[in-house]
């Protein structure tokens, strides 16, 4: 009789403390919804571009990424938020703790309430959020997407890191110069569903169509789906499947640092040649150990930068979005906007062993 | 007399049937292994052979200190968010002073470990909470603490000191650390199970935590006991995750409690309590891990794996009922045959 009570009470302690764990998870902050409540009317921007209009002070934006922990978008976040400060605008992160579509709708309801002036969206899922930005700019607010794309009719920009195409090609050009344009290879991928991923994917395999590449084969397009342990396994499975494998490219930050990881205690360290996109920071090692000759990567904080200025400049009215407009984005110099209201940041950047020591992050 | 030779040889019986339990897997290993051999016979070369047991080694750690759990009737939840906190701790402990060493650093990981299965043991022993409440909870409380402690950075294997990630791919004498650690983690535990009146008591308390009590066993301490025991192996897990992958981020072991669960009950652990071994566990570990490197070498679809796995399940769950059904028949009937 005199447990239930108490069991109660342990109950409700738990309670208290599972909520405090997802509230620390959350990251949204109180301060900023109840700032939402400020009348300011910079939602209603004109809808023709005024391209010598100023970017307005106190702008206020906002950056969702596919998930707070992941180390590459906090990187971007940070170097979008630092620009803010440049023009004059209030920037801020918030996003879920796991990359799934349905946890980025709930933020982007908040920040409609919170009546942002913008939001920049790494899209887990291209029309999974498309709804909620619909309805976000139906308020007037500037939607942006970078990183992973939303389907083209629920944002007004999206900030390309590196063309897909230009990547996709680049990064068989890239493998292809360290085998000599001979022998087997393979793709270490992230998900088997992730937009850009398989955008990238199908370029590489176009590319591979060229006959300059008549001797290089892709026998496999393997997922790790972005987890140490499967991709681990998935690159283990590789090897052992092809005997003859020469090259692997792992377009995916966790993939390429994992399959690194494996073959640097392998017996398959020097046979295989890996590439793809990593940072300069996780791949140190493996760049210095000798397991990776060179990988790719456009730079995140140059990404952030462009992204928050455009963001910036869609909301001050000085583009709507429409191809061939032009605007300026702080030190990165001018920006046209491409076809379907893409902006490109530019080429993929080369690491390796000379020049990998000047990067941190 | 008679009823001596009777309880030995319904003992026998017992024991016989779940050793064929454990011998049942090892017979599935041995088909998985043998077919994706035949096809690749790159399969169990001296590497092969390396990463089949590389691979299964942390989550053996894991299978073993949740089934010591399980055997009680309780569940542990928290187990994989135990070890991305672990891995990304002692990882960022690690970085900041390369001259910190190795063995403290497994010494610091247990401990977390141990500081969140004390948590878990407090709650669903001394709180009288269920076990899979708590453990939820706490699942989502440790994850969020990893979170914050994280705060969207990395650890870089170029962070660590060279003898931890030599610990991850090293050897000693052509064996690699890690599934040696977890072997004899295993054996300790499992002696200590069969062997010791008050590892007995974990399974008493898992076939009938009041018949437990009632015979004086002292239920809570040991339930405490069994989840202190399961944070540490998680932490100890935490470690060698760190050793082995070198990169780490906040969500680390994310949803590997479930691939745990699965492994126990996989290896013959009921999850009703009261019946399996830690060998039976870390059998079922090897088990899912090696489906997941031969379905890969076999070239299957990856969308098949997590649909045999959980086929695999279904058929454990199917098996342990008979086999449970089964061996209270033949109870029954010696108990009736020799009378009392």
């Amino acid at each position: 009789m005199f447990i239930f009570p108490r069991r109660l009470a342990s109950t409700a302690a738990l309670v208290g403390l599972v909520s405090l764990g997802l509230t620390a998870c959350g990251g949204t902050t109180k301060d900023s919804a109840q700032q939402g409540a400020d009348p300011k009317a910079s939602a209603a921007a004109p809808a023709s571009a005024d391209p010598n209009a100023p970017i307005k002070e106190g702008l206020k934006i906002a950056f969702l990424p596919k998930q707070i922990n992941n180390p590459y978008e906090t990187i971007v976040d940070k170097a979008g938020i630092e620009a803010a400060k440049e023009y004059k605008g209030e920037a801020k992160e918030v996003g879920p703790s796991d990359a799934s579509a349905s946890s980025q709708v709930s933020y982007i309801n908040t920040l409609i309430q919170q009546r942002q002036d913008a939001i920049l969206i790494a899209a887990n899922d291209a029309n999974a959020v498309c709804g909620p930005l619909k309805q976000a700019m139906s308020k007037g607010i500037k939607i942006v997407a970078y990183d992973s794309d939303a389907a083209k009719d629920c944002r007004n920009l999206f900030i390309n890191q590196a063309d897909s195409e230009e990547i996709g090609r680049s990064q068989v050009k890239m493998l292809a110069d360290m085998i000599d344009s001979k022998g087997e290879i393979a793709i270490l991928s992230a998900t088997a569903n992730a937009t850009n991923q398989n955008a990238w994917i199908d370029f590489m395999k176009d590319e591979l169509t060229k006959p300059e590449y008549k001797d290089m084969k892709l026998v496999k397009v393997a997922y790790g789906d972005d987890d140490d342990q499967k991709s681990f396994q998935e690159t283990q499975g590789l090897l052992q499947a092809y005997p003859d494998l020469k090259g692997i490219i792992s377009p995916t930050t966790v993939g390429i640092s994992a399959a690194a990881r494996y073959i640097s205690g392998s017996k398959y360290k020097g046979k295989i040649t890996l590439t793809g996109l990593g940072t300069p920071n996780q791949m140190r090692e493996f760049v210095k150990d000798g397991t990776v000759q060179q990988f790719a990567l456009w730079n995140p904080k140059d990404l952030g930068y462009l992204a928050s200025y455009s963001a910036a400049a869609l909301a001050s009215g000085q583009i709507t979005g429409a191809e061939g407009e032009k605007f300026t984005a702080g030190k990165l110099g001018e920006y046209t906007i491409g076809k379907d209201g893409e902006v490109i940041l530019g080429a993929p950047f080369v690491f390796k062993a000379d020049n990998i020591d000047e990067f941190d992050f | 007399m008679s009823a001596v030779t009777a309880g030995r040889s319904s003992r026998g019986v017992v024991d016989l049937v779940f050793r064929a339990r454990e011998l049942s897997i090892v017979a599935a290993l041995a088909v998985l292994v043998a077919v994706t051999a035949g096809v690749n016979g790159n399969f169990l070369s001296g590497q092969g052979m390396k990463d089949i047991f590389l691979n299964a080694s942390i989550l053996v750690l894991l299978a073993v200190g949740q089934s010591v759990v399980v055997i009680t009737r309780n569940i542990d939840l928290s187990a994989g968010s135990v070890v991305g906190l672990v891995a990304f701790t002692t990882g960022d402990f690690l970085a900041a002073d390369h001259g910190r060493g190795v063995v403290f650093a497994v010494v610091l990981g247990v401990a977390i470990g141990a500081l969140c299965g004390l948590v878990n043991g407090l709650l669903v022993s001394f709180g009288r909470v269920p076990a899979l409440v708590v453990t939820l909870g706490t699942l989502y409380v440790i994850q969020g603490l990893d979170h914050l402690i994280a705060h969207g950075r990395q650890i870089n294997a170029v962070d660590l000191p060279p003898a931890l990630l030599a610990l991850g791919n090293g050897t000693v004498l052509g064996v690699p650390y890690l599934p040696v650690i977890a072997v004899v983690v295993m054996l300790a535990v499992g002696y200590y199970l069969r062997s010791y009146a008050s590892g007995r008591d974990f399974y008493a308390i898992g076939s009938s935590p009041e018949a437990a009590g009632l015979a004086g066993i002292p239920v809570r301490r040991r339930v405490m006991g069994a989840y202190l025991f399961s944070g540490a192996l998680a932490g100890l897990a935490g470690v060698l995750w760190l050793s082995r992958f070198g990169t780490v981020v906040a969500d680390a072991a994310n949803g590997w409690e479930l691939q745990v669960v699965s492994a126990v009950v996989v290896g013959g652990v009921a999850i009703t309590g009261g019946v399996g071994t830690v060998y039976g566990a870390a059998l079922g570990a090897l088990l899912l891990t090696t489906i997941t490197s031969a379905l890969v070498v076999l070239k299957v679809n990856p969308f098949w794996q997590q649909a045999i796995t959980g086929a695999l399940l279904l058929l454990a769950i199917s098996v342990d009922r008979l086999l449970a059904l089964r061996v209270a028949r033949v109870l029954r009937r010696r108990n009736a045959r020799h009378g009392s």
